[in-house]
């Protein structure tokens, strides 16, 4: 009767370039062709295998290939494998077809490729090269688009570089169920655009920034604040300091030709000091503060609650991901009291150093320059939030991406990869273990759950790795012991997982103490603001990899160990929801209606 | 013109389109053509509020309605007319008929009356290739036509 259970997947023989191969039933030529090391170039096809993503219009016809006895060329993303089946993906017949669909597409195109911001990033560019176009035939009386450009906080828009891929619209409505754009007009006027071709900023838009690391031309870009950076860096009157997410150190090496998941900590607050920074700083300080903060707000609820309190809020949901905070505002107007208050530890990190640093230092917060080092883009919105401004200076002055900050350290001629390893400064430079692993999805949850266990059973923990939080399924959900307490945890990452809980907690279904979200698939390490994965998800696998290598290697790896967070509260918080951490670390939602 | 504003009334209308087509998203494009008959145009409004019934983004609403160039954001006219530009009707003169429409309404293609009463547009084909060349003012057809006749027909409309 197990017999399904048991059956192994029917298997089937085909030939590619002479290669003979097998394959499970089901399979697409294009797969088959990856699994065995030939790569089919394709500009709208994207499979993240680990995570689950997938956007197959079949629109762009470059992964056309030749099937022997089928009359026409087969595109290969949505083709299957037949038993027998015998393929070829480079005769002259497949390269002229390609060639001739490519041309199409670039008769349509800017040629701006010297001064496109995707330039060397660029798909397309790469492809034209692959395929030698020396030439492109124009199409006559081709309607030449001029899109209005659209610039909002965190990406831009220049639709007269689409080629109509679909993938944006994909990872919008399907992955991340936002809903800001989709296929509009038709012909030569097609793009992808947000409802009656309104901005970014108007529409239901996160700045999640998923679009953008999909986009394999420069029709999606981040905001560009590197300007601005280097601005204030030759400003003399001007102290700056920088901060430096999680997830930055596990993949910005790959900007300099490193394997993905290279940690490159030392390198990175090497880079930093050279350009110039006068304080190199770690946003994993404020992690840990988040973590003091968001924790003890958990422990709150969670002791009410088992005393019986009806009006607690539960699950408390976390607030470290400014596009999931974006994407509840606007979704759930009615669960605003629900996630934490605590702010993200960019923000915290900003409000301390204005606050606290300053004192130290004995300059005015308008004299204070912060700057963030941030996977995301997401961050770039939040920073110019107003409830993060005091007199209109804000907390946190520029955040720039991690391709951002490469491309500032390869414009101040740093060979970084020749760079001795560096420390960061003190005092808010100083982490630990439990602060590196948000970069990663479930590793907020699991720093909470490190200090909490221990406020909470006033206990030590005899394991600090809590494997059952980590992976990368979408949708995760772990009980943990405290004590004889069972305390429920729910994970998700990527928007479109979150809605599914937050709706099943709308309707009463689930009963979580606590649940993490994370908008980028992975977690930050995913972020729209890393090294582009171009497809490859094995790139974000071994980024994931590498922040628990780097949390495993920390002397220190909970969070109120931290003896400088200790400290901070000693000479100036007082304690964890004190009304100065109150005024300074924590924030409120507001009610939006964008759609 | 006044931006149109969404009544009460008129989310009635709409609730009551998508209910017939049981609020299924698939039904959008049913759902937009009922709603452009019964409003006459589909200004942002009335597409937020399918979008808010079906529990479809706006953006892909927005994306049919751009889409298909039956559906119109501009309000038309009283009487809609649209001359068949279609193969049959073209070879048969329909650029004359379309060319005395314009000067008798005094607008372009696309283009309404000032006084609201008449709308002119083109399309492709009726499927009455046998009375080319043809034009529909509402939704009544006009065949075998000459330009000579166009102001008697212009003036029955009250």
């Amino acid at each position: 009767m197990f017999n399904n259970v048991f059956s192994v997947m029917e298997k089937i023989k085909i030939t590619i370039d002479k290669k003979e191969i097998e394959v499970a039933k089901g399979t697409t030529i294009y797969q088959a062709a990856k699994d065995n090391g030939i790569h089919i170039p394709t500009l709208c096809y994207l499979n993240l295998d680990h995570l689950k993503i997938e956007n197959r219009p079949g629109g762009c016809r470059v992964c056309v290939v030749e099937v022997e006895g089928r009359k026409n060329l087969a595109p290969s993303c949505s083709t299957e494998c037949t038993n027998g089946m015998v393929v070829k993906t480079h005769t002259v017949r497949v390269l002229n077809a390609r060639k001739t669909v490519l041309e199409l597409i670039l008769s349509d195109h800017p040629k701006d490729c010297l001064i496109c911001s995707s330039s060397g990033q660029c798909d397309l560019q790469k492809l034209s090269q692959t395929l030698g176009i020396r030439e492109i035939h124009a199409v006559e009386n081709a309607a030449v688009s001029t899109y209005r450009k659209d610039v909002s906080p965190a990406l831009k828009r220049d639709m007269d570089k689409c080629i109509m891929c679909r993938r944006c619209e994909t990872i919008c409505n399907t992955v991340q169920t936002v809903g800001a754009l989709s296929a509009i007009n038709r012909g030569f006027m097609s793009v992808v655009a947000p409802a009656f071709e309104q901005d970014l900023i108007d529409s239901p838009c996160t700045f999640c920034g998923q679009c953008v690391a999909v986009c394999p031309t420069g029709a999606l870009t981040p905001f560009d604040d590197t300007g601005r950076v280097i601005r204030a860096l030759s400003d003399p009157t001007k102290t700056v300091i920088v901060q430096t997410a999680p997830a930055v150190r596990a993949a910005l090496g790959e900007e300099f030709g490193m394997e993905p998941g290279t940690l490159v900590t030392g390198k990175m607050v090497a880079a930093l000091r050279t350009l110039g920074f006068d304080k190199v700083f770690d946003t994993d300080f404020a992690a840990d503060l988040t973590i003091m903060e968001e924790g003890t707000e958990l422990l709150g609820r969670i002791s009410k609650f088992l005393e019986g309190d009806k009006n607690v809020k539960l699950p408390i949901l976390t607030s470290c991901c400014p596009a999931w905070v974006n994407f509840f505002e606007n979704n759930y107007q009615d669960m605003l009291d629900v996630p934490s208050t605590a702010r993200s530890p960019q923000q915290m990190f900003g409000s301390i150093a204005k606050n606290y640093y300053t004192q130290l230092l004995g300059i005015k917060r308008e004299d204070l320059v912060v700057v963030s080092v941030m996977p995301c883009l997401a961050k770039k919105y939040e920073c110019q939030r107003e409830e993060f401004k005091t007199n209109g200076n804000p907390d946190v002055d520029f955040s720039i991406s991690t391709r951002e900050l490469a491309s500032l350290i390869k414009a101040a001629n740093i060979d970084f990869n020749a760079l001795e390893d560096d420390d960061y400064d003190s005092p808010l430079g100083e982490s630990t273990g439990a602060a590196v692993i948000f970069g990663a999805t479930g590793g907020v949850i699991e720093a909470a759950v490190r200090t909490a266990y221990e406020l909470f059973t006033k206990k030590k923990l005899e394991k600090i790795d809590f494997t059952e939080l980590r992976g990368l399924e979408g949708i995760r959900t772990a009980s943990i012991d405290f004590n004889g307490t069972m305390i429920n945890i729910g994970i998700a990452h990527q928007l479109g997982n979150a809605r599914k809980l937050l709706d099943g907690i709308r309707a009463g279904l689930y009963n979580f103490h606590a649940i993490e979200i994370m908008a980028c698939p992975g977690g930050c390490i995913g972020g729209a603001g890393q090294p582009l994965h171009h497809g490859n998800s094995d790139v974000i696998k071994a980024r994931f990899d590498a922040i628990y290598r780097e949390d495993a290697g920390k002397k220190i790896r909970k969070s109120h160990e931290n003896p400088y967070i200790v400290k901070l509260y000693e000479e100036y918080l007082g304690h964890p929801l004190s009304e100065k951490a109150h005024h300074l670390l924590h924030t409120h939602y507001f009610e939006k209606n964008k759609n | 013109m006044g931006a149109f504003k969404l009544q009460d009334c008129h989310k009635k209308t709409i609730a009551d389109i998508c209910t017939y087509y049981k609020n299924e998203p698939g039904n959008l494009i049913k759902i937009l053509y009922s709603a452009q008959r019964e409003f006459g145009y589909l200004p942002e409004d009335i597409q937020r509020e399918v979008a808010r019934i079906l529990n479809i983004s706006v953006a892909k609403v927005y994306g049919v309605v751009s889409f298909y160039s039956f559906f119109t954001m501009t309000p038309k006219g009283k009487y809609p007319i649209s001359v068949c530009m279609g193969t049959a009707c073209y070879v048969r003169g329909a650029e004359k008929v379309l060319d005395e429409l314009k000067s008798q309404l005094n607008i372009k293609v696309g283009g309404v009356t000032e006084d609201g009463k008449f709308s002119l547009d083109c399309l492709r084909c009726v499927g009455a290739c046998g009375l080319a060349p043809v034009m529909l003012i509402g939704e009544k057809v006009y065949g075998r036509l000459e330009a000579s006749k166009i102001k008697e027909i212009l003036d029955s409309y009250e």
